[in-house]
């Protein structure tokens, strides 16, 4: 495997292109942070960012890691499996934290409910 | 290594879900991070990580190309951007420290869980890189000398790649999302 790879190393890009990913990484970045200063939706903004940081990583993962040179095999059996086991977790946390959260803004101090509360039962979170 | 990269992906995916699970489901979650200084020294941390992978993917190829000497100096430029790195987030903990937090207390009226879940989840990151400073360090030893092969040399460098890749996400959920405006 050892020649193998110092010849697909030879192979995986050249200085400039290492320097033109990180100067996108860099400037991608440089977004982010404006978006920050900017004080957008909180919604808004954990969407654009997931999605550019998930690009920033994707750019990672294919240049500095050299996913873009290795055997197609290699990726697909690397990422699919990975992507799956991030969409079971985010399944299986993110329903229940929504129904909390949910709760959490419906529920009333006792002293701003106008009906008496049955058997002194509050709904907390 | 492809093996732990996926499986210590997905320890990274559970702490920042659990992260944001947390803050989804508690009220006065904490915003402490002003634009200036501590975005301003998020955000320059980010570009030394950033700059210390093109650092690394500069000596992979220099290893792969025989050159020892100049292998070694990038790796070795590599592990001072960890350690400033290192540096830089250790004055941001100690000044949130000396703010009052604590992973079970939180100085700001909010949830105590904000100092759990930050010093977790940037714990664990922080040592991570840590690791990788010290295990670059064997493999400049190594391969200055000899020992070891372009190959390990590759094999490090994706480990670095990767902690490169976690603080991608950690920095803005964790930095850019609790803006303090």
């Amino acid at each position: 495997m050892s020649a193998h790879a110092n010849a697909e190393t030879h192979a995986a890009g050249t200085g400039k292109t290492f320097a033109w990913v990180w100067f996108w990484l860099i400037l991608i970045t440089a977004v982010e942070v404006f978006l920050a200063y900017m004080h957008i939706r909180p919604e808004l903004m954990l969407t654009i960012l997931v999605g550019l940081s998930t690009i920033k990583v994707a750019m990672i993962m294919a240049y500095f890691m050299h996913l873009r040179w290795e055997k197609l095999g290699l990726v697909l059996w690397l990422i699919p499996a990975l992507v799956f086991c991030i969409c079971m977790i985010l399944i299986f946390f993110f329903p229940d934290g929504f129904r909390l959260e949910k709760q959490r803004k419906e529920y009333k101090p006792l002293s701003q409910m106008s009906a008496p509360v049955p058997n002194g039962h509050i709904w907390r979170v | 290594m492809w093996l732990f990269i996926i499986s210590d992906a997905l320890t990274f995916t559970v702490l920042l879900v659990a992260y944001s699970y947390s803050r989804l489901t508690n009220p006065n979650w904490s915003t402490p991070f002003p634009i200036w200084p501590a975005i301003a020294l998020s955000s320059t941390m980010s570009v030394i990580l950033l700059s210390s992978s093109l650092t690394m993917v500069m000596g992979v190829a220099a290893a792969a190309r025989g050159d020892r000497r100049a292998t070694v100096k990038w790796i070795l430029f590599t592990m001072l951007g960890g350690l400033l790195f290192i540096v830089l987030h250790s004055y941001e903990w100690m000044h949130l420290i000396h703010d009052g937090l604590r992973p079970f207390s939180n100085p700001w009226n909010g949830s105590p869980l904000f100092g759990a879940t930050f010093f977790g989840v940037t714990g664990m990151h922080m040592t991570h890189v840590a690791i990788g400073v010290i295990y670059l360090g064997i493999i400049a030893t190594g391969f200055g000398r000899g020992k070891f092969t372009s190959e390990d040399v590759e094999v490090s460098g994706i480990y670095w790649h990767f902690v490169d890749l976690v603080w991608m996400f950690v920095f803005p959920l964790i930095y850019l999302m609790s803006v303090k405006y």
